[in-house]
């Protein structure tokens, strides 16, 4: 176990707070850093500075791919294959093709949403260094943590602890990095 | 000082009188530590002895009844059914349609009420959506055995093999199979993702190494970061919509394997939409027999309050309004259209000899009863909400009897006729797949997240960071 040290944590009591703190941050330059909160606030995508999430363009992607594929797999199927006359139909038509298509368009839409969601948070893992700390575990209930990674070019021991304290931040503590 | 007084005085004439106020998600103005201990209370405590009374039978149901039902329909065959010629639709077809309509006003609920911005639903949503992938679970059985040689059921999947032959596209039964498939499988994806907030909320509680364990892979190490909220709730939405399009499609597909057949009382073009409303219907009144005693028994009254189980005993009754109107168009078309089959059938519906009692539980359920909810006393009255809630199950039930069979009994070639009566083995597997639904049910709401802790804590006030509750600051707002 080293001592190498994964950031710099501090608890606030209120969303409000949180986001207040958080725009100082900001304003202050940093950028390897994250508002932890049990539920999304309001705002804060702003504060961040986060643009559109990508995973609607996971979802594009793979739904449009699966209504193509199965248009492509229906008229390989039914009309080339194997072309069955089945009661004088056309052996591949609009019609028979769309809903199939559609459902498996949703159907890839959905699991592309869900893919893109865990891709871009890089989930699942098993263990990330905050999930160490006791008082992170409140950070499900009521609390709101912000957490200044030391990786930040500004980061500093010392100072990025003063900063969290003039802000408001309580039970300012450093999170060690175990890897 | 004067002067604010005065303008509180003005303020408070401006505001709406309390009848029209919006009432809070949650009662008892709770802080959130406080509802979070609320609302994970259920899954930690002590199993209470009713969980047990109702989790027995269910079970017993489920492991006993329903797979010797099952095994022996497929080991013997479909005969051992009552289906026989005319009637090759019967009770596994009717439970078929009922159980996807159960399924269905639980996405209703879960995704078209987030979309459009209902709060409520965040108390509601998690027990909608469990309902929804429990139920559409059922409801796929159903057609996997009624094909008659479940163990041919790759067949219609679009699987190359030695007889060198596709599934033909042309047939909305085709359809039928893809999208209850989809419907598992994005409803599932749906309730499993929103629960990983929440896996989070019960990994952080936990008090034994085990219980920290099993929720620590079910939450896949969320954190709640802003980064991970930020492309949670995209997903969300992203869900959310492709949910929203599954309510109207899939019991629109349903509804299509009837409508192109041409049998009289079928062969309508209103049938999607019917489908998709009966559903509906059908799947609030599921939801009102769920809601009201697990709300009482779980300790949940301050969450799914009266307010919000009046909202659902309101849309209620819009679906069952719109089924009314379905029902008086149904009857016309088949008057107005002057086809004599379609006559037959339809009179036959209400005053044939053989099924005129479920026609009338029809619509004395589905119609009449329904209309009480037009009153504040009733909604407000939960037992006289939930025997309605039951009432419209068995009404629609019986709807979907009459549709399928009593359709089915007098085609078109009077030498043609027969009856259809359930045997036993249809009876078994329709209580045994009420067993597993209710098996399923009871274990979710034991073991899981079975409010949405997250989403009912970001409806707060406590959680807007523009209310004081939420710690805004008086002087300065936010850019």
């Amino acid at each position: 176990m080293s001592d190498k040290i994964y950031g710099i944590m501090a608890e606030f009591d209120s969303p409000g707070e949180v986001l207040h703190a958080a725009e100082k941050i900001r304003d202050a330059g940093f950028r390897r850093w994250d508002v932890f909160s049990p539920f999304p606030i309001h705002g804060i995508d702003k504060v961040m500075g986060y643009r559109n999430s990508k995973v609607g363009w996971f979802a594009l992607v793979l739904g449009g791919g699966a209504f193509a594929q199965t248009f492509g797999l229906l008229w390989f199927t039914n009309a080339f294959d194997y072309p069955l006359i089945v009661g004088g139909k056309p052996m591949f038509s609009w019609p028979m093709s769309f809903v199939p298509s559609y459902i498996l368009m949703v159907m890839g839409a959905a699991i592309g949403a869900l893919i893109g969601m865990f891709a871009l948070n890089q989930l699942p893992r098993l263990h990330h260094p905050l999930l160490n700390k006791k008082r992170f575990e409140l950070v499900s209930r009521d609390k709101f943590i912000i957490v200044i990674g030391a990786e930040d070019e500004q980061f500093s021991a010392t100072g990025t602890r003063q900063l969290l304290e003039s802000l408001g931040g309580a039970r300012v503590d450093i999170v060690e990095d175990q890897d | 000082m004067a002067d604010s007084a005065t303008n509180l005085e003005e303020l408070k004439k401006l505001a709406p009188p309390a009848e029209l106020r919006r009432a809070p998600v949650v009662e008892g103005k709770p802080n959130l530590g406080a509802l979070t201990d609320k609302l994970s209370a259920f899954a930690e405590g002590k199993t209470p002895l009713w969980w047990w009374i109702l989790f027995v039978p269910a079970v017993i149901a489920a492991t006993v009844i329903f797979p010797t039902c099952l095994f022996y329909q497929v080991f013997t065959g479909v005969g051992v059914w009552g289906n026989n010629h005319p009637v090759m639709w019967g009770l596994d077809i009717v439970n078929f349609i009922w159980w996807v309509g159960v399924a269905h006003a639980g996405t209703l609920i879960s995704a078209l009420l987030f979309l459009t911005k209902q709060h409520w639903r965040t108390t509601i949503g998690r027990m909608a959506e469990a309902m929804t992938v429990f139920s559409v679970a059922m409801a796929g059985l159903y057609p996997a055995i009624h094909v008659g040689r479940a163990w041919f059921d790759w067949f219609m999947f679009p699987v190359p093999n030695s007889n060198g032959l596709w599934p033909q596209f042309r047939s909305p039964l085709m359809w039928d199979v893809f999208a209850v498939n989809t419907y598992l499988m994005v409803s599932s994806a749906f309730w499993f993702m929103g629960m990983i907030p929440d896996f989070a909320v019960f990994r952080d509680r936990s008090k034994t190494r085990v219980r920290k364990a099993i929720f620590s892979v079910l939450a896949m190490g969320w954190t709640g970061s802003a980064r991970q909220w930020h492309h949670y709730e995209k997903a969300y939405v992203v869900l959310c919509g492709l949910c929203t399009l599954l309510v109207f499609t899939v019991s629109s597909i349903v509804g299509l394997d009837f409508c192109t057949a041409q049998i009289a009382g079928w062969h309508a073009t209103i049938f999607p939409l019917y489908f998709v409303i009966g559903a509906v219907f059908c799947g609030f009144g599921m939801m009102l027999v769920l809601l009201i005693p697990l709300r009482k028994w779980c300790g949940l009254e301050q969450v799914i309050t009266k307010s919000h189980l009046d909202k659902v005993a309101k849309l209620t009754l819009v679906s069952g309004l719109i089924i009314a109107y379905i029902y008086l168009m149904e009857f016309f078309i088949a008057w107005y259209s002057g086809d004599p089959y379609e006559r037959w059938v339809f009179s036959h519906r209400l005053f044939g000899h053989t099924y005129m009692v479920m026609g009338w539980i029809l619509i004395i359920v589905n119609v009449g009863v329904t209309q009480l909810l037009w009153f504040k006393k009733v909604r407000a009255n939960l037992a006289a909400l939930f025997v309605i809630g039951l009432l419209i199950n068995c009404g629609m039930w019986s709807e979907r009897f009459v549709i399928v069979v009593g359709s089915l009994y007098q085609e078109f070639l009077p030498s043609n006729w027969g009856k259809y009566m359930p045997t036993i083995w249809d009876v078994g597997l329709y209580i045994g797949t009420l067993g597993a639904f209710f098996m399923l049910y009871l274990l979710f709401v034991k073991y899981l997240p079975m409010i949405a802790i997250a989403e009912v804590k970001g409806v707060m006030p406590q959680a807007d960071p523009h209310h004081p509750l939420g710690g805004a600051k008086k002087e300065a707002g936010h850019e």
